[in-house]
């Protein structure tokens, strides 16, 4: 479980999050969206420790995460860049990382799904951007983490991969774990998510299943529902501004 | 700390620069033994080419490899890992990676011309010792403007402009300076102008030890005078060694402020 409470976070004057309570539920996929700038990373960043919240309250799976670390082996974490230090090879990487969290991993599985094999020994720096994405993958996917957070995976994929990570993604999801997703592209969202959590300007604009979301905009695509949402608001704002004071 | 310690270190001793470092100094110290043919004097010419290199060399190095392994660092901090384990691993991974190259290309040169018989090999020592500390340092310090600085551009800017500062502008303001003021008394002052600076103390460092009393240069001969020579060696080595404990700390309080 994920307790988020009145998080509040600024970068300098621009206030990216304004009280944000988000409560994640025991298992399922939840998909954050929410147009660029307003929060999506934050938030996810501040679960894992790398932004500091200036209000407001975390907890995951009970623990409160302000000066806590250990929680960390509870969560796997795909960035939405994947580099690495250059020299070392993938299969050394994977190594490394599972010599940090000192637990039990089990990356076989993962580098045969996402035809990993013919680079485990070649170096980081002769990789392309997709194949490097994979070696992410691998990382986030091989611990027994029971949160998996997800930001922006699709990048760089090709369609077979693609199709096996949504595969993946829907084992985890029957397996009983916890998904935290962002993402840009909409069909993910509608044939992965079980809750769409939308966030605009810094706060939950909207939260619920795809239906509630295709309910209340009366469109059938979540794409098109969001743009909806994205244009009214932005008409209320221009009308705010023209209004006299 | 360890274990990330351990990896970046591997990383960076296979990368191109770290053999390139290494062979820029096994070279010039292979060439200057050959030439002078005495290694006091060698040590010298190593000891002008060492307070200015290294610090460079250092300051470049940290700023290009904490701005390139920023993304890295993004999914160490996903891990069950302490914040100042990742920067103190890859601290240490950097600097002892560089030490190591600096201290391997002058040391095989020189055992192959003998030093480890002859009188001078104190002198080398230090001279060794010296600019592992400048590593120190100003890898220490380049981290601290690269943490505080997410603008690549900016970083690198303020990291070469602290470089060109304490090792060439610093001199030349101090000698105005003394210049200026020169109807007052300025040894105290010259003292702590000079403990505020990690090249002009690794100069001192030196010289002290080489006893050349020619080259100390005004504020050595202060330090010597004031010190003596003995004691002077170990006040400019513990000023060193603050020079590289503050940066290092302040490095490790930046990084637990900060948002990645």
């Amino acid at each position: 479980m994920i307790e988020i409470t009145k998080l509040e976070k600024a970068f300098g004057k621009n206030q990216v999050l304004k009280g944000v309570d988000l409560h994640v539920k025991e298992s399922g996929i939840c998909a954050i969206l929410g147009p660029n700038g307003s929060g999506k990373t934050t938030i996810i960043k501040s679960i894992l420790g790398m932004v500091i919240p200036d209000g407001g309250n975390i907890e995951v799976g009970g623990e409160k995460i302000k000066g806590n670390w250990l929680y960390r082996n509870q969560i796997g974490y795909l960035p939405q860049i994947a580099r690495f230090p250059e020299n070392l090879t993938v299969a050394e990487v994977i190594k490394m990382v599972k010599d940090i969290r000192n637990e039990p991993a089990d990356e076989q599985p993962l580098i045969e799904r996402f035809g990993m094999k013919p680079f485990l020994n070649s170096r980081l720096s002769n990789l392309s951007g997709g194949t490097r994405q994979k070696v992410n993958l691998v990382l986030c996917f091989m611990f027994n983490a029971k949160y998996i957070i997800l930001d922006e995976p699709t990048a760089g994929l090709d369609p077979i991969a693609l199709i096996s990570l949504k595969e993946l993604i829907n084992e985890e999801r029957i397996n009983g774990k916890v998904i935290l997703l962002t993402t840009h592209i909409m069909d993910l969202v509608e044939e992965l998510a079980d809750e769409i959590i939308f966030l605009l300007e810094g706060k939950i604009f909207f939260r619920g299943t795809l239906e509630d979301m295709q309910e209340m905009t009366g469109e059938v695509k979540l794409e098109r529902s969001i743009a909806k949402i994205l244009m009214k608001n932005s008409e209320e704002h221009k009308e705010m501004e023209s209004l006299p004071n | 700390m360890i274990k990330i310690f351990k990896y970046s270190f591997f990383d960076l001793i296979r990368s191109r620069w770290s053999l390139i470092y290494f062979l820029f100094f096994a070279v010039t110290a292979g060439s200057l033994l050959y030439l002078s043919n005495d290694v006091g004097r060698a040590v010298v010419s190593l000891m002008n080419i060492i307070i200015i290199l290294c610090p460079l060399i250092a300051t470049m190095f940290g700023v290009m490899y904490y701005y390139n392994s920023r993304e890295f660092i993004e999914l160490l901090l996903a891990q069950p890992i302490r914040r100042e384990s990742i920067l103190l691993g890859q601290y240490f991974g950097l600097t002892i990676s560089l030490t190591l190259s600096f201290v391997l290309g002058l040391g095989i040169p020189f055992l192959f011309y003998g030093i480890l018989g002859s009188i001078a090999l104190t002198n080398f020592v230090v001279l060794l010792l010296a600019g592992s500390l400048l590593t120190f340092t100003f890898v220490a310090l380049a981290f601290v403007i690269a943490v505080k600085n997410e603008n690549k551009i900016k970083g690198f800017s303020l990291a070469i402009f602290v470089w060109l500062f304490l090792a060439v502008l610093y001199d030349g303001l101090f000698l105005l300076s003394l210049f200026i003021f020169e109807d007052y008394p300025l040894d105290k002052f010259s003292l702590i102008m000079t403990t505020l600076n990690p090249i002009d103390l690794s100069r001192i460092l030196i010289m002290l030890q080489l006893d050349v009393s020619a080259l100390l240069g005004y504020t050595g001969a202060v330090f010597n005078k004031f010190f003596g020579t003995s004691i002077g060696f170990i006040v400019s080595l513990s000023c060193g060694l603050f020079w590289v404990i503050i940066p290092v700390l302040s490095m490790v309080r930046l990084a637990k402020r900060k948002d990645f």
